[in-house]
């Protein structure tokens, strides 16, 4: 017992001399992660130049809007989020298990090698080498490469995880899930509807991937995230562990079978239909005593919404996976699909996911790590403030306008007026798009400016003697 | 169990995957295990509409037609589907066109019989099509609601026919015009100048064809960039397109709209048919 503690008291001084964490790599994680941002943001407003007859860049095969939106969609996904991921589980996984991952080495050859990954089919694309299967876009050659990539992920993060002994905290669970899912999907997506599953059958297998990518991928990772980033800003446990088991086992059952729900009145069998429907009614079910669960948690300290940037980040975004989850609810049945289905509201849906929810997540533990790698504040409190508001409020308008546009275009096709019509109807909606996605671009060029400005602090304070300065775990660094 | 790594690993990670997979995937393939996937040549064998379609390429599009798929046969036919497929993927012309047409919001109506399984078990559609989002119309009922030629300009620049469209450009679906219908357009347009550049450069001027277009550029630039690009000379992967989306409900009787297959030579003899 008395080495017990006193291993994990070494381990707590080799945190506290930098030797458990790789800060330096999660630093370039991060950074790979915005410059890939910028790129799917390029992408996306390629696109809704084109949709709005504003696109100065005809003409050019590789700059084609109809291969930048598949970038866009790979970038956030392979780009952004997994490089944003790979970070925050290099920072997290350590000082969950005390102990470092498995190799240095392999974690900066994995480094590398997800770049490569991401670069080549961001080019593949561009190219027009593109599979035909929703998010996993990623041309067929590198598809093995990827998934080598995923399964020394997996090895590097599972040693410290297999080494530690007693009950496992609940972010491992999320964590050690995610690392099995996560490459059972790719491989499932990428390679049967491809290779093997042709039409129908292979339709029910692309829809599966597609959801399970969000589902199995994103999702655990980023609340595993969570339930390990809230409970030390608020230096309080969270709220109920039993609730922790039902978000987590409730969402390992659900969350795999609701694939189908992507193609709700094909020719798909309508039982399995119907199946994919009440699995995604169900974990609207889980998803409300995860919010309660945090929002419990938070109770009491209310203020930290105001003071602390991160715990603000978080709870907005919590706020908005409560509302895409309960318009998911909504949307997967058959009534509300005659109409929406195929509509900008599907595409307000999946802007509010991925930016809304897990973006949001990202930006709260970049604002909480930022000052922490570069060991220093932020260089201006007020960008961090506009950064939130910029990026909050352009996706509130974008999701409401498209929710909107989605509305209208189901009311028009339905009608049987020229298709035309339609497009015409939706140009208000897109301009308006147009100018939301336009201030979400605006609030990541303040956090961009911010972070090179506070690097450049950190150089000139790196020139002088460094002073002892402490991180305490939920400290209130200046600025987060 | 539900706190253990093996609990974890073994019924979170693997055994509820293995079931969403079992009920959701492997469920529909058996129940389509008798609906064999067909090949290309398959689905061309008795497909008269892409035919009739194909031969139309070839009559509109000779050169074009004979220099990268030869005769418009069932080998072409096989040839350009394979690739029109891929630049359909390649483009991403799926996340803007659906290719199924469900049984509700009268899209029956709009576009014709509801799609069913059996259009889908080919080797075209693995991937599927299906689609997750419509700009523009679905296109499983497209083929012979429009000529190849309205194809051909509204793949060069769709506001063309198409008014307030917000599809792309796709100039590299073709080549520019020859230099032979160049030098034939501009002896009829400007014969003096055409006698001069043969004065200048020689009787064969196709050996000094950069000089020559440098020559017409100065004095015709309009006309020396329908060298580059032109809506009248689709490439490769131009008619490969055309011909893809011709195919597309090309194996079905009739839908709204659908323009009737009459035989080309009958055609020829009753041109106000």
């Amino acid at each position: 017992m008395s080495e017990h503690s006193s291993s994990e008291s070494e381990a707590v001084a080799a945190i506290a001399e930098g030797k458990l964490v790789e800060e330096r790599l999660v630093l370039w994680y991060f950074v790979a992660a915005l410059g890939y941002l910028a790129i799917s943001l390029a992408g996306g407003l390629l696109m809704a130049l084109q949709l709005v007859e504003w696109n100065p860049l005809q003409g050019s095969e590789y700059l084609s809007p109809g291969r930048w939106r598949m970038i866009h969609t790979n970038a956030i996904a392979y780009g952004f989020i997994a490089n944003a991921f790979l970070g925050a589980l290099h920072w997290a996984v350590p000082r969950l298990t005390l102990k470092p991952v498995g190799s240095r080495a392999l974690s900066y050859f994995i480094f590398v090698a997800w770049q490569v990954v991401v670069l080549s089919t961001a080019v593949g694309i561009m190219m027009g080498q593109a599979q035909g299967v929703e998010w996993g876009e990623t041309p067929t050659w590198i598809d093995p490469l990827a998934l080598a990539g995923l399964a020394l992920v997996a090895v590097n993060f599972m040693i410290p995880i297999a080494k530690t002994k007693g009950p496992l905290y609940v972010t491992l669970w999320y964590f050690m899930a995610a690392f099995v899912w996560t490459f059972l999907t790719y491989a499932m997506g990428n390679i049967m509807p491809q290779y093997f599953i042709p039409g129908t059958s292979g339709g029910a297998i692309a829809g599966l991937f597609i959801h399970d990518l969000v589902g199995l991928f994103v999702t655990p990772l980023a609340w595993g995230l969570m339930y390990y980033f809230v409970p030390i800003l608020l230096k309080k446990p969270i709220w109920s562990h039993g609730l922790s088991l039902v978000g987590f086992w409730g969402l390992a059952f659900f969350y795999p079978l609701n694939g189908i729900h992507h193609f709700l009145y094909t020719p798909i069998p309508m039982f399995l239909q119907y199946g994919a429907v009440i699995a995604t009614i169900a974990v609207e079910l889980v998803v409300t005593t995860v919010i309660i669960n945090f929002f419990a948690t938070i109770w009491g300290s209310t203020r930290a919404l105001i003071t602390n940037l991160p715990i603000r980040w978080f709870y907005t975004g919590m706020v908005l996976y409560f509302v895409t989850c309960a318009q998911c609810a909504m949307q997967v049945t058959l009534t509300f699909q005659k109409l929406i289905h195929f509509t900008d509201w599907v595409v307000g849906h999946a802007h509010l996911v991925m930016f809304g929810v897990f973006s949001i997540w990202f930006f709260g533990m970049m604002t909480y790590l930022f000052p922490r790698l570069f060991r220093t504040p932020w260089y201006s409190r007020r960008l961090c403030e506009w950064h939130y508001w910029l990026s909050i409020g352009g996706i509130i308008v974008m999701f409401i306008d498209l929710g909107l546009a989605g509305m209208f275009q189901g009311y028009y096709w339905a009608s049987l007026r020229p298709w035309d019509e339609s497009v015409a109807g939706s140009q208000p909606f897109w301009i308006i798009r147009l100018f939301a996605g336009l201030v979400i671009i605006a609030g990541q060029l303040a956090f961009f400016y911010n972070i090179f400005m506070t690097w450049r602090m950190s150089r000139r304070s790196a020139a002088r003697p460094a002073p002892q300065v402490t991180y305490p775990a939920g400290g209130r660094v200046a600025g987060a | 169990m539900f706190e253990t790594k093996a609990g974890v690993l073994l019924i979170g990670g693997l055994g509820f995957f293995l079931f969403a997979f079992l009920s959701n995937a492997v469920v529909p393939i058996l129940l389509y295990r008798h609906m064999p996937e067909q090949t290309v040549q398959q689905l061309v064998e008795k497909n008269e509409n892409l035919q009739y379609q194909l031969e139309d390429l070839n009559v509109r599009y000779p050169e074009a037609f004979k220099k990268y798929y030869g005769e418009p046969g069932q080998k072409a036919a096989v040839e350009a589907l394979r690739l029109g497929r891929e630049v359909y993927i390649a483009e991403g012309c799926w996340h803007c066109h659906s290719q199924f047409v469900r049984p509700v919001s009268n899209e029956s109506e709009r576009w014709g019989k509801v799609a069913s399984s059996i259009e889908y078990q080919n080797e075209l559609q693995r991937p599927v099509m299906f689609g997750t989002r419509r700009v523009g119309p679905d296109l499983s009922r497209e083929g012979g609601r429009r000529g190849n030629d309205w194809h051909a300009v509204h793949f060069f620049d769709p506001p063309q026919v198409s008014k307030g469209s917000p599809m792309p450009k796709y100039p590299w679906f073709f080549d520019g015009i020859s230099f032979t219908a160049l030098m034939t357009r501009l002896e009829k347009q400007d014969p003096t100048f055409a006698a001069k550049l043969k004065e200048d450069f020689g009787d064969d001027l196709a050996s000094k064809q950069t000089q020559v277009i440098a020559a017409v550029r100065k004095k015709y630039p309009a006309l020396a960039e329908e060298l580059t690009l032109s809506p009248d000379a689709p490439n490769k992967r131009g008619l490969a397109i055309i011909a893809y989306i011709q195919w597309l409900g090309s194996w079905l009787e009739e839908y709204p709209d659908y323009e009737r297959f009459v035989p080309l030579n009958e055609q020829m003899q009753n041109p106000l048919e």
